[in-house]
């Protein structure tokens, strides 16, 4: 009898698991399904390197969005990557417990912050203050950048933290009985030995950052042009779809999910960069 | 005080919170010998060995009564600067604690913080602190290779030249030999003993051999109390303490 219980909640909880791959491997297919005979039709070459993007006209090309998306993944990288592991070396290594314990769970809010909440601050806040400062319509990657940069910082904190945290601890005992400072031990050690989580952690956010949609449509203008300076407004893979999916039918339809493939290969190139780096310790 | 004494511990007390691992410990240490510590685990050896070079005040809630003189001078007076001391009292650990980057670096790393910036003069320091830990034949042609491909022991004689290319007065061995062969652990005692000519050598023995073998005074601690502490040879023949017998002779341990 027991035997017989054991056996199926074992199964049970094997179907259980199953459905998340399933529901993976059912997206996967769908959107390849949806998209591969537009990308077929149109061409791979012109589809992805093609510069203009007129559905009305049959005109299928994403490459501006596929540089609005790489431009705006590495402006929030740019600043929020320093921030981000300044932010970790510190809570790793110099925090006292109580500023830890004030730290730690705000930035764990910040990842709750619904994405367009972060998008509504942009356009009141950062938009405003681009065109009155810096001129241009203040719609653009700077803004994109910016918001991105604050939304990719729990990941990357979290993950560079954890990955210095578990680093042996007599490497740091080794490095401070040679007279290093910690100044010094931090830097020539701590960094070097815990690169691969930190890299990692980086991909990781950076995989969040290009994913993103809802805040990215908000501010960065979403026109399909290439952009010639950082004040530019631009339009994403993502906020393609998100914008035109509500109206769109047929071979338009069929685009848009053209596009979903092409972001969801970037994404699964990051990511599988990241666990090879992981692994390869 | 004697006169040859390097380090003179007067009337220590350590603590971690509210336990007590040393207790009202005094002992001097001379110059140019090899001084081992002995006792079974718990005695409070490594914590005595971290607290020589101040290792031990990484650790929140320890704190110390009582004084470490060297050369004469408490260690735990404000204007010692930590790193300067560190510098003087090497240390090398129980695992080989190898930094991620290359053989040379490892050992350069040491000397190029000392100021020394002139290429020739680094290599020459390189490998005279490799020569003194008895590595250089063994990696004399991949000094660029990653210090962790090395084996075992040579990760930890690496770590010896490590500590001897600073320079020091003194050395602390924390169970050095503890993880490896027989064979890396006779070359370690050779270049020890060799030395024991320019420096002040403390250790923490994995054995009551090795401490046998390498050393000119033995201490014996037990439970955080300094038992006994002479020359190896009237130790080990004639132990004054009923525990000190004990312990030689494999009763506990």
């Amino acid at each position: 009898m027991k035997n017989f219980k054991e056996n199926l909640s074992e199964r049970i909880f094997f179907l259980l698991a199953l459905s998340a791959l399933s529901v993976l491997a059912l997206i996967t297919v769908f959107i390849f399904i949806k998209g591969v005979p537009i990308i077929s039709k149109v061409g791979l070459k012109n589809f992805v390197f093609g510069m203009k993007w007129a559905p009305s006209q049959g005109a299928y090309g994403i490459f501006p969005m596929i540089v609005g998306s790489i431009s705006v993944t590495l402006g929030a990288a740019i600043i929020g990557v320093p921030i981000a592991i300044c932010c970790s070396i510190f809570l790793a290594e110099f925090a006292p417990e109580t500023l830890r314990n004030i730290f730690r769970p705000a930035i764990q809010l910040l990842a709750g912050i619904p994405s367009v909440v972060y998008g509504f601050w942009g356009v009141l806040f950062i938009v405003p203050l681009i065109r009155n400062y810096l001129g241009g319509p203040g719609l653009s990657i700077l803004a994109g950048s910016i918001i991105l940069a604050i939304m990719i910082l729990p990941t990357i904190i979290s993950i560079t933290e954890v990955s210095i945290l578990a680093l042996p601890r007599h490497y740091k005992d080794g490095a401070l009985a040679l007279g290093l400072t910690h100044w010094q031990t931090i830097w020539f050690l701590l960094l070097p030995a815990a690169k691969s989580g930190i890299v990692a952690a980086i991909i990781l956010g950076l995989g969040r950052a290009i994913g993103e949609t809802m805040a990215v449509i908000m501010v960065v203008g979403n026109a399909v042009a290439l952009p010639e300076s950082i004040l530019d407004p631009v339009r994403t893979l993502t906020t393609n779809i998100g914008i035109e999916m509500g109206y769109a039918s047929g071979e338009h339809q069929q685009a848009l999910f053209a596009t979903g493939i092409v972001l969801f290969i970037i994404i699964m190139i990051m990511n599988a960069t990241a666990q090879y780096i992981t692994r390869k310790k | 005080m004697r006169e040859q004494s390097k380090i003179n511990i007067k009337n220590l007390n350590f603590y971690y919170g509210e336990k007590q691992v040393i207790k009202d410990l005094s002992l001097e240490i001379p110059k140019n010998e090899i001084f081992a510590i002995l006792g079974p685990a718990n005695s409070g050896i490594t914590t005595l060995l971290r607290t020589l070079n101040r290792l031990c005040h990484l650790t929140p809630e320890a704190r110390q009564e009582g004084e470490v003189f060297l050369d004469g001078k408490n260690i735990f007076d404000s204007d010692v600067s930590v790193t300067e001391l560190r510098r003087r009292v090497g240390m090398v650990f129980d695992v080989p604690t190898t930094l991620p980057m290359s053989i040379f670096d490892n050992v350069a790393l040491g000397p190029s913080l000392r100021g020394i910036k002139s290429k020739k003069i680094l290599e020459e320091e390189v490998e005279k602190a490799l020569r003194m830990s008895a590595l250089w034949d063994d990696v004399k042609d991949r000094l660029h290779t990653p210090a962790a491909r090395l084996s075992g022991g040579q990760q930890q004689r690496l770590c010896i030249a490590r500590v001897l290319a600073l320079e020091p007065e003194v050395i602390l061995l924390d169970r050095p030999c503890s993880a490896l062969d027989p064979i890396s652990t006779a070359k370690i005692e050779e270049s020890l003993m060799q030395l024991k000519e320019e420096l002040t050598i403390i250790i923490a023995p994995h054995s009551i051999q090795q401490a046998g073998r390498i050393a000119d005074r033995v201490a014996f601690m037990l439970m955080g109390d300094l038992i006994e502490e002479g020359p190896t040879q009237d130790v080990f023949s004639v132990p004054k303490d009923q525990r000190t017998n004990d312990y030689l002779t494999g009763r506990y341990g």
